[in-house]
């Protein structure tokens, strides 16, 4: 990996991330702590989203059936288990195996863009309908009971093979943070690989793609398949944060949210979707605290006004003023130069003039 | 001598509906070859440069290429032979630079040391140093399509099909545009679709004449405008 310009803002970024990790918990209020858990998996969730949209073009309205199928498939190992250990990477790999099956069919089956955002969004509400439905005690795994739309308690995150240690909600947030960081570096990685690139470019055009001799069908279905298993590590962060997992994980409004937030963060980047996320995460507690106005229509509002007048989303908006006021900046540097250096001249040709 | 046969269709056909857009053609073409497809508007040229390289899938008959039967392929199929193919309309990775394109098809085929100057050779040779950090998109329509053969030229491939390569240019870059042809056709095996006649004189190839799906003659530019079927299907509508 290169140390172009992109990398060095990257390198930036992780950097504030890991300042954060390490201070936030000295000068934040526990409870903000444990609360921040749950944005932080909300917010792995928006990056897996913004890897498959924003760089493999894989528009996915159901994102959240992965994160929702991570949540799952960890608390229910951990509960049979005994432990979190072997429940982490259940819950990553059942992500993953799902969205390469969905993805198998989708891809090979050479379904198009718009059908896909319905099959992935029906995909998340059937099984929303489905686990509503799991609330007698037949319904069961093992030994966890899935609850209805109640849900599953989940088990606390333990130390890597060691279920006597349970983490406490505090350090759930450092979890939360190194994945999201490890996470967000993985992804960056990905992207300058042969392989991103390729799926760069199926994005730009997948027929050229074809013609110049790529297969597209396994790119997008390994990029999407990568997104999946993302989103699964968010749900087990998700878990965790709020304790317990429930029907309303697979809702309309959290896949349309998981939308909104790369849509107003910036699609074609990946930071963006994560403040996306952070953001209206905040904006929309605070507007519920407040009890002024319905979240719902401030956040369609705030979609439209993105749609309409920040199309590309906040970071790629910042970024391109930020060159142009650099460069307007770097012109009026050269400008002043030459005019120094103009007057200068003619002040040396008075002084000969002088002479004379 | 004569060479060998490298694409070979056999009763190609391809209906949509009722609309025999190509009906049944028999099509050679030899090594080293270059071969102009030309004909009027619908007269099946484009539709049967779609079914050679996998962008459509024949209702029924052959096509062979080199031993290897690509009936039906996709397209990164019957790229993998060694077919670089140039659509009609430009199809090239507008988001990306100049040489990120080039460097995706010569990537294809290649390890990173090799498809790097495999890269920088390709802008070379289609002399687009000068915007080779440019992204596609904006370019000129002309820029764009050279970009494209560039990618199609970048993976080196035996044989080149390219569909309207002069399409929407200047008189300048038609130019330019012949003399990439000739020299791609000192390496490689192509078939050119136009119809533009200036541009096919320019070439001066081998003719093929599609008409209502079917091929009305094969041979040299001057016996195909001579020829008065030619005349009455072609040239009468499309003046010379």
């Amino acid at each position: 990996m290169s140390w172009t310009r992109e990398n060095r803002w990257r390198a930036v970024l992780v950097l504030a991330g890991v300042i954060f990790t390490v201070a936030a918990p000295g000068v934040l209020e526990l409870f903000t702590i444990i609360n921040l858990s749950t944005v932080i998996a909300l917010a792995i969730l928006a990056l897996s989203l913004g890897l498959i949209w924003g760089y493999g073009g894989i528009l996915c309205f159901g994102q959240t059936a992965f994160f929702g199928i991570g949540a799952y498939a960890y608390t229910i190992a951990a509960i049979n288990f005994g432990g979190s250990s072997w429940a982490v990477l259940i819950a990553i790999l059942a992500a993953a195996v799902f969205a390469a099956v969905l993805g198998y069919f989708m891809f090979y089956g050479r379904v198009s863009d718009v059908y896909m955002a319905v099959i992935t969004l029906t995909v998340t509400l059937i099984l929303y309908s489905l686990l509503r439905r799991t609330s007698g005690p037949e319904y069961k795994i093992g030994d966890a009971l899935l609850g209805g739309f109640n849900g599953v308690t989940s088990p606390p995150l333990n130390l890597p093979w060691a279920p006597y240690m349970p983490l406490f909600p505090e350090h759930v947030f450092y979890v939360g943070m190194a994945v999201l960081i490890i996470g967000y570096i993985i992804c960056a990685w990905l992207i300058q690989t042969h392989f991103g690139r390729v799926s760069v470019a199926i994005r730009e055009n997948e027929l050229r793609a074809e013609l110049i001799g790529y297969d597209t069908r396994f790119y997008k279905l390994a990029m999407f398949t990568i997104g999946g298993a993302i989103a699964g590590a968010g749900g087990i962060i998700f878990a965790n944060g709020v304790g317990r997992v429930t029907p309303d994980i697979f809702n309309l409004y959290n896949s349309a949210l998981a939308i909104i937030w790369v849509i107003v963060g910036g699609r074609g980047t990946l930071a963006g979707p994560v403040m996306g996320a952070f953001a209206l995460f905040y904006l929309t507690s605070w507007l519920g605290t407040q009890g002024v106005v319905n979240n719902n229509l401030v956040l369609g509002l705030i979609l439209i006004v993105f749609v309409l007048a920040v199309p590309r989303g906040l970071l790629p908006t910042f970024i391109s003023w930020w060159d142009g006021a650099r460069s307007r900046r770097a012109m009026q540097r050269r400008e002043l130069k030459v005019r120094r250096k103009r007057s200068r001249r003619s002040s040396d040709q008075r002084e000969v003039t002088h002479e004379k | 001598m004569k060479s060998e046969i490298v694409v070979e269709t056999r009763n190609l056909s391809m209906h949509f509906g009722g609309v025999k857009a190509v009906d049944r053609v028999n099509f050679n073409l030899r090594e080293n070859e270059l071969r102009c497809l030309i004909g009027p508007n619908g007269a099946g040229k484009s539709t049967f440069f779609k079914c050679l390289t996998g962008q459509l899938a024949p209702t029924s008959g052959d096509v062979v290429i080199r031993d290897f039967n690509g009936t039906g392929r996709l397209p990164h199929q019957i790229a993998r032979l060694g077919v670089g193919i140039k659509t009609q309309v430009p199809n090239v990775f507008d988001g990306l630079s100049v040489t990120e394109n080039i460097w995706l098809a010569a990537r294809r085929w290649h390890g990173a040391a090799r498809a790097r100057s495999l890269t920088s050779q390709t802008v070379e040779r289609l002399k687009l140093g000068d915007i080779r950090a440019d992204t596609v998109g904006q370019l000129a329509h002309g820029q764009r399509q050279w970009v494209e053969l560039g990618m199609v030229v970048a993976a080196e491939p035996w044989l080149v099909l390219l569909d309207e390569p002069a399409a929407g240019m200047t008189h300048d870059e038609i130019e330019r545009t012949v003399e990439i042809i000739r020299e791609i056709n000192q390496q490689s095996t192509m078939i050119v679709v136009e119809h533009d006649m200036q541009f096919i004189r320019m070439i001066s190839s081998k003719v093929t004449v599609f008409h209502e799906g079917r091929i009305l003659i094969e041979d040299t530019m001057d016996v195909v405008t001579a020829d008065p079927r030619v005349r009455e299907v072609y040239l009468g509508s499309g003046g010379s």
